[in-house]
């Protein structure tokens, strides 16, 4: 009986170990408000201009460090309050007749395919003059999104016969500073797909702190009651 | 019974003697807690009945919430759910309760029906018990399902989609049942709408009443327990009651009260730190909102139906339909409620039985397990046999020996249980 319940107790482990494919950890870390606050803003000017985050409002950005006003005077569109959600004006079916698909609402882009990809994504565009776009990446075949950031980060080419990526044309930020620049946007992106995520985890120690301590005592009057059966 | 329930609730005054002469209150608390007599040995595994009375409690509540707040609507169903998430005051963590009980809920009841099966506690005269809990099985997974689609991710859709068209498979009627039960042409609006329908009254209501009977049912007959011996045939000649007997309150109340704080433990522990349980709980593919355009690539039910799922995918069509795999997987949950009539075990308890029934049961434990691993992934997932195999996908075949496996457990027990060696069961409980 005891072996069985190790062996159900260690399934979980066994079935968790088997990812398909092993991307490079993204190095992020969601504590760090000055990082959350540059990803914020690469996101603001950089995606949102195709791309929705319509499940995010702009006053949630409080929760890493900014105040409304440095919100309303840095990151808010013209015609938009704060408590607006991170929409776009463009018209989907126009998104779909300039890009051939609609740029996907970002939201929760990361929960769908977590910060690791996310990570890999940025960083693995490179030129593919067989693609409409002229981009092709090594997570997303054939995607239809060009790289926006090539400006930053350079042209990249992919060598067929090591399978890896090579920086032909170097852009403004070094590969280190690039790389920084992409870890910041996805520690914002994995914010903005769960703020309240650092909240849960700390109330989420109270929590077992207060059942550690039920547990003592439910324990103790569970003992006085059964003393007497043999 | 009536005459002894009058003289219980006669003899209490004041406020209670007020309500016992108008309701029973006092003779009902007595029947069912202070002079229930539960058998003193329950170990471990008698937990998980309680455990799953309070999940299903805690569903209920935290459902009740998310209904203020959730939009049954395909328009707008996957952004209340974020609504929820972001802008409900402690909606994350009420969201994160039900969608972790769910998975929760079938876990209890997995080790509960075990339980059942171990210690024989579906034998006579406890067929009613076992046969409503079934029912109470069968209803939580349709509670499950239906509740599966609200959010309206893509693998809700999906999800939907496929155990739908299940129906479709059906000989004759098919496609008009499953038109029938989508109220569209595929899963849609109307689709969604029944669903939550389905799922915050029709289901629950059919679960609260099961439930109840499966408990009357129980305190009629009373707890079997890990000997698998009638503690009601030996009674204290004077009391009347049980010499192995306890009353369920204040015994049982006290250590489940243990077993719940534990339960609450690992339960917070999911809910605070993992609740989506590395996809397991909350699948990746939810996260981004149904299109009915785009099919994914990998389409998995969650981990609590992946075993049945696995034996629908094993079972090779039949003259070009799918209904037998349908059929074979309607069957492996059905099959359960057989068990009274076909284990013919001299004994009831896993104690005394002998190594042939032992062998099997550990057999279908492993076939269960490895059945519900291979259901959470694609089918290729080992690469293919050779030339000489017809190229046939190993999982597959695995699938296959396991489903076999996993039958051949019911369909054989009239016989390995006659024939099995057992051990002489005690007169009383032992430790």
């Amino acid at each position: 009986m005891k072996k069985l319940l190790i062996i159900i107790a260690l399934l979980p482990m066994f079935t968790f170990a088997n990812t398909a494919e092993k991307l490079e950890s993204a190095p992020i870390d969601p504590s760090d408000k000055a990082s959350l606050q540059r990803g914020a803003r690469t996101f603001v000017n950089n995606c949102l201009n195709c791309h929705s985050a319509n499940y995010m409002r702009y006053n949630r950005l409080v929760d890493i460090g900014l105040t409304e006003k440095e919100i309303e005077e840095n990151l808010l569109f013209a015609g938009k309050k704060v408590g607006d959600t991170m929409s776009v004006a463009m018209n989907p079916k126009d998104a779909k007749k300039w890009f051939g698909v609609t740029p996907p609402d970002l939201t929760v882009e990361t929960r769908a395919r977590g910060v690791d990809w996310f990570y890999a994504y940025m960083r693995g565009f490179y030129k593919d003059e067989s693609t409409a776009s002229g981009w092709n990446n090594v997570v997303f075949d054939k995607v239809a999104m060009p790289h926006v950031l090539y400006q930053l980060q350079g042209e990249q080419v992919l060598n067929h016969e090591t399978h890896a990526l090579e920086l032909v044309k170097p852009g403004k930020l070094n590969p280190e500073e690039y790389n920084a620049f992409v870890a910041d946007l996805t520690n914002y992106m994995a914010f903005m797909a769960e703020p309240a995520k650092q909240q849960r985890k700390s109330l989420g120690i109270w929590v077992l702190l207060f059942l550690g301590v039920l547990l003592v005592l439910v324990k103790k009057v569970k003992a006085a009651y059964w003393k007497d059966i043999k | 019974m009536a005459d002894q329930k009058q003289n219980i609730n006669a003899a209490t005054t004041d406020l209670i003697g007020w309500v016992d002469r108008r309701f029973p209150l006092t003779s009902t608390v007595k029947a069912h807690l202070t002079e229930y007599y539960a058998p003193k040995n329950f170990n471990f595994w008698y937990f998980f009945g309680a455990l799953a009375m309070m999940v299903l409690v805690m569903q209920v509540l935290t459902g009740i919430f998310l209904t203020m707040h959730y939009k049954p609507s395909a328009a707008e169903a996957f952004a209340s759910v974020e609504y929820i998430m972001r802008d409900v005051f402690g909606g994350n963590i009420i969201r994160y309760m039900h969608s972790t009980g769910a998975s929760m809920f079938f876990l209890v009841v997995y080790l509960h029906m075990f339980r059942g099966i171990i210690y024989g506690s579906y034998r006579a005269p406890r067929e009613l018990i076992w046969l409503f809990g079934v029912g109470i099985f069968l209803t939580l997974m349709g509670e499950a399902f239906f509740g599966y689609l609200l959010p309206w991710g893509q693998m809700s859709y999906w999800g939907a989609q496929v155990i739908t068209s299940l129906f479709g498979t059906v000989p004759f009627i098919g496609p008009d049942l499953m038109e029938w039960l989508r109220g569209d042409y595929l899963t849609s609006d109307a689709t969604l709408n029944r669903f939550f329908a389905f799922h915050v009254i029709a289901l629950p209501m059919v679960l609260l009443g099961l439930v109840m009977v499966h408990l009357v049912a129980l305190h009629e007959v009373g707890s079997n327990n890990p000997d698998g011996v009638e503690i009601k045939e030996k009674k204290d000649k004077k009391t009347g009651i049980p010499l192995d007997g306890i009353p369920f309150h204040p015994y049982y109340t006290v250590k489940d009260t243990v077993g719940i704080v534990v339960f609450l433990i690992v339960f917070a522990a999911i809910v605070f730190f993992a609740p989506e349980m590395g996809g397991y709980f909350l699948e990746h593919n939810n996260f981004i909102p149904a299109n009915p355009l785009v099919t994914p690539e990998h389409i998995a039910p969650v981990w609590y139906f992946t075993p049945y799922y696995s034996i629908l995918r094993a079972v090779p069509p039949v003259l070009n339909s799918q209904f037998p795999g349908v059929a074979a997987m309607g069957l492996s949950v059905m099959v359960f409620a057989l068990l009274p009539w076909i284990d013919k075990s001299p004994v009831k308890s896993i104690r005394y039985r002998g190594k042939l029934y032992k062998g099997w049961l550990a057999a279908f434990v492993v076939s269960f397990l490895v059945l519900g691993y291979l259901g959470t992934e694609p089918s290729n997932l080992w690469g293919q046999l050779g030339e000489w195999a017809g190229g046939a996908d190993r999982a597959t075949v695995v699938a296959r020996i396991f489903t076999a496996i996993y039958f051949l457990f019911f369909l054989l027990m009239p016989w390995y249980t006659a024939r099995d060696k057992t051990k002489p069961v005690p007169e009383r409980v032992t430790k």
